[in-house]
């Protein structure tokens, strides 16, 4: 029992073999998470920014677009984008369609957050920073705009954490990121060692982030309890 | 083919869609069903691992963190995945319906887990030893005071997470099972036509739009003063 489990979860000779592999994917895996987190921070600041116009003609559509993203799966939405749009003449590519999806349903994660974060910031804070001279663009982001990141920063590391895993998602649609390529060294040898070596690598990377939040969200409901 | 009518003819053509309207359909009480199976064990487990945890034994301790850590660091496709692939090679053989169950029922026992036991610190400490001056022993002390108002306390974040994950159940498309995305995606490839995927995409909104707003309603709740 024992042995069976060493040789189907935690082969060495099999890992080491695939270990190449693997450690382009985690490459992939990294640069897709350097692309799609500021890209789903560009969306949810203008998310968050529009949000706050006065007139409801934008912060209608803006609500229905938000809670559209966030109803849909973000697996459904990449697999309307990579195989979908091609019928119409439009492909994408395995990049373009995860940055659009990622954009799209992150922006709205991110959005949410970041409104949260410009509400918490007194209208006290922008009247004194116009007073003091500052231009609108200059006020909002070099007074509001810091104040609310640090008043959200639990929930902006804890949505980062999530983006970061669901890169994942992008071993389906074949970009060659760690998951796909341990499925591809997982079909090739018929052995489940390569994707426990891949799970491993998230582990390793993203525990630290897990301890940190662990902190964080701790102190955030003893604050309030 | 001209700009909006190619577009109708692709993206939402009717008679497509009539035809694998029955299949989105039963994919649709498949992925309701799953979201309903992890739901239950999700919460029921991490609520149970909270309790555990309250105890304040220092090993069992650490293992609680240490399986909560794990099934928050690890992306859930990698543990469907895993699960899937993995233990057919011990002799173990689970069908993708089930890894996938298995896979978000963890991941949701961690989640919860962890919100469970904020709720719980976060209860004042003078709640316990009004418990203790009245005579009540631990686990009475623990299910009638402290939990009623640590569950109380932690509904918005929890119902947040549970629908993040619930979402998930997407995921086991990836392992042959027929839910909504998976059906629409075999209907795409049979009819050649991405109509299914627009009839899935449909019916992920008519699932999940209620329960958004119901989470955002939830939320505005807890967030008035004088709770």
């Amino acid at each position: 029992m024992f042995e069976d489990f060493v040789d189907s979860f935690l082969n060495l000779d099999i890992v080491l073999r695939a270990l190449p592999i693997l450690w382009r994917g985690l490459g992939q895996t990294l640069l897709l998470a350097a692309v799609v987190v500021p890209l789903g921070l560009a969306g949810g600041m203008a998310i968050a920014l529009l949000s706050r116009a006065k007139s409801r003609w934008v912060r209608w559509p803006l609500a229905v677009w938000t809670d559209t993203f966030r109803a849909l799966p973000p697996l459904v939405l990449l697999i309307f984008l990579y195989a979908g749009l091609p019928f119409l003449g439009v492909d994408l590519g395995p990049w373009g369609a995860v940055a659009l999806a990622f954009f799209l349903n992150t922006g709205a994660y991110y959005g949410e957050v970041l409104r949260a974060g410009l509400d918490s910031v007194p209208p006290g804070q922008m009247e004194a920073a116009r007073a003091l001279g500052l231009r609108p663009a200059q006020a909002l982001g070099l007074v509001v705009i810091p104040q609310a990141v640090r008043n959200v920063l639990p929930d902006l590391v804890s949505n980062t954490l999530e983006v970061v895993k669901l890169t994942s998602i992008a071993s389906v649609v074949a970009l060659p990121e760690l998951l796909f390529q341990a499925r591809q060294a997982q079909s090739v040898t018929y052995n489940a060692s390569p994707i426990v070596a891949a799970a491993l690598a998230y582990f390793v990377i993203l525990w630290p982030v897990v301890r940190l939040l662990s902190r964080l969200e701790n102190r955030a409901v003893a604050g309030r309890g | 083919m001209g700009g909006l009518d190619g577009f109708v003819i692709t993206f939402l053509n009717l008679e497509v869609m009539a035809e694998w309207l029955p299949k989105i359909a039963s994919g649709f009480v498949l992925t309701v069903a799953l979201a309903a199976l992890i739901v239950a064990a999700g919460l029921a487990l991490g609520l149970g691992l909270a309790v555990l945890r309250a105890f304040g034994l220092r090993v069992l301790n650490w293992g609680i963190i240490l399986l909560v850590d794990v099934f928050r660091a690890l992306p859930p496709l990698v543990i469907i995945v895993l699960l899937y692939f993995g233990l057919p090679g011990m002799g173990i053989s689970l069908s993708g319906f089930w890894a996938t169950w298995l896979s978000l029922t963890l991941v949701l026992a961690a989640f919860a887990e962890e919100i469970f036991w904020a709720g719980i610190t976060a209860t004042p400490k003078g709640q316990w030893d009004a418990g203790k001056a009245l005579g009540l022993r631990f686990l009475p002390i623990l299910f009638r005071i402290i939990l009623p108002q640590a569950v109380r306390m932690v509904i918005p974040p929890l119902t947040n997470r549970t629908i993040a994950i619930t979402k998930g159940t997407a995921l086991a498309s990836v392992v042959g099972v027929a839910e909504i995305l998976g059906s629409a995606q075999s209907a795409m490839a049979f009819s050649g036509n991405p109509s299914p995927l627009t009839l899935g995409a449909i019916a992920y909104a008519l699932l999940f739009l209620p329960v958004v707003g119901i989470g955002r309603w939830i939320e505005r709740r807890a967030a008035l003063p004088g709770r």
